[in-house]
């Protein structure tokens, strides 16, 4: 089944709240070999002057990831993940993420492009605190070859 | 190059300075590692049979891996993880990661641009296995003291 083209502009409503856990960051930080003291020592970070551990420049795809399940899951909209190869990604840090933070993610359909037999699935996830105020924009495309 | 608290300085820099470089070095081990901090569990970044049935030529680290990690080499030169404001990658040739053993990832960060009303700098990272570029367009804006 092809990439339904209609999603294009869609906005999905916000996420419930995401609590950004001290281990969680640890854990990550650990995975891509990260090894500052304030991704682990709360007394680092804050001689930084952050009130908390913060994350990784790329901890928040995991927050971005599970919003654009809501799209990439969904058999309607027809991206067949087994076709998918990840094109482009970035992050923009509005602040720093650190433990203790509720995050709230709209997920944005950007754009669905085709060309040279690839659908190009852009998307753009606003993430913010729980009060509204934003904290990280991750931009993500996804190409999904077509049917052989 | 240092300012107080041992952190590099943005009027010391000049555009073109390669102001840091490292090799990252990735197993399957550590792919699984990932998968789980991540929570991204594609089985191609793991499982050889899935990868090979998919046209792969074999396990691929995660591209998140590689530009998760290849950043590191910039915030442990920054001094602050918190002090990068934007990073962005584009995805140009998979990482092969074989067993047994493990693929090497080379970085050298230089300076891209300077905007010392912002108090920024764009770090521009080359990523590159066996000299081959894996990321492409990969830039970190970073604020500096």
């Amino acid at each position: 089944m092809p990439v339904d083209l209609s999603y294009a502009g869609r906005v999905y409503p916000p996420t419930a709240p995401l609590e950004v856990g001290r281990e969680a960051l640890r854990e990550f930080a650990e995975a891509v070999g990260s090894t500052h003291p304030a991704h682990t020592d709360p007394a680092a970070a804050r001689a930084l002057g952050h009130p908390d551990v913060v994350a990784p420049p790329t901890w928040v795809v995991l927050v971005a990831q599970r919003a654009e399940a809501q799209l990439v899951q969904d058999p309607a909209a027809g991206i067949d993940f087994s076709r998918v190869v990840h094109a482009d990604e970035r992050f923009t840090h509005h602040r720093p993420v650190h433990a203790g933070d509720r995050l709230v993610t709209v997920l944005h359909v950007d754009s669905l492009t085709q060309r040279a037999g690839l659908t190009m699935v852009a998307t753009r996830c606003e993430i913010a605190d729980e009060a509204g105020a934003p904290v990280a924009t991750v931009r993500s495309t996804l190409a999904v070859r077509g049917e052989a | 190059m240092s300012a107080a608290g041992g952190r590099p300085a943005l009027a010391d820099l000049t555009v073109g300075d390669e102001v840091a470089r490292g090799t990252l070095r990735v197993d399957r081990a550590r792919l699984v590692h990932y998968a789980a901090a991540s929570g991204d569990r594609n089985p191609i970044h793991w499982n050889e049979r899935v990868a090979r049935e998919v046209g792969l030529p074999g396990v691929i680290a995660h591209g998140m891996w590689t530009m998760g990690a290849a950043v590191t080499v910039v915030t442990d030169w920054l001094g602050d993880p918190g002090a990068v404001l934007d990073y962005g990658v584009r995805f140009t040739r998979p990482v092969p990661v074989p067993d047994p053993g493990e693929a090497l990832v080379d970085v050298v960060a230089t300076v891209g641009a300077l905007d010392a009303q912002a108090g920024t700098a764009r770090i521009d990272l080359a990523v590159t296995v066996e000299g081959q570029r894996v990321l492409g367009k990969a830039q970190a804006v970073v604020r500096l003291p």
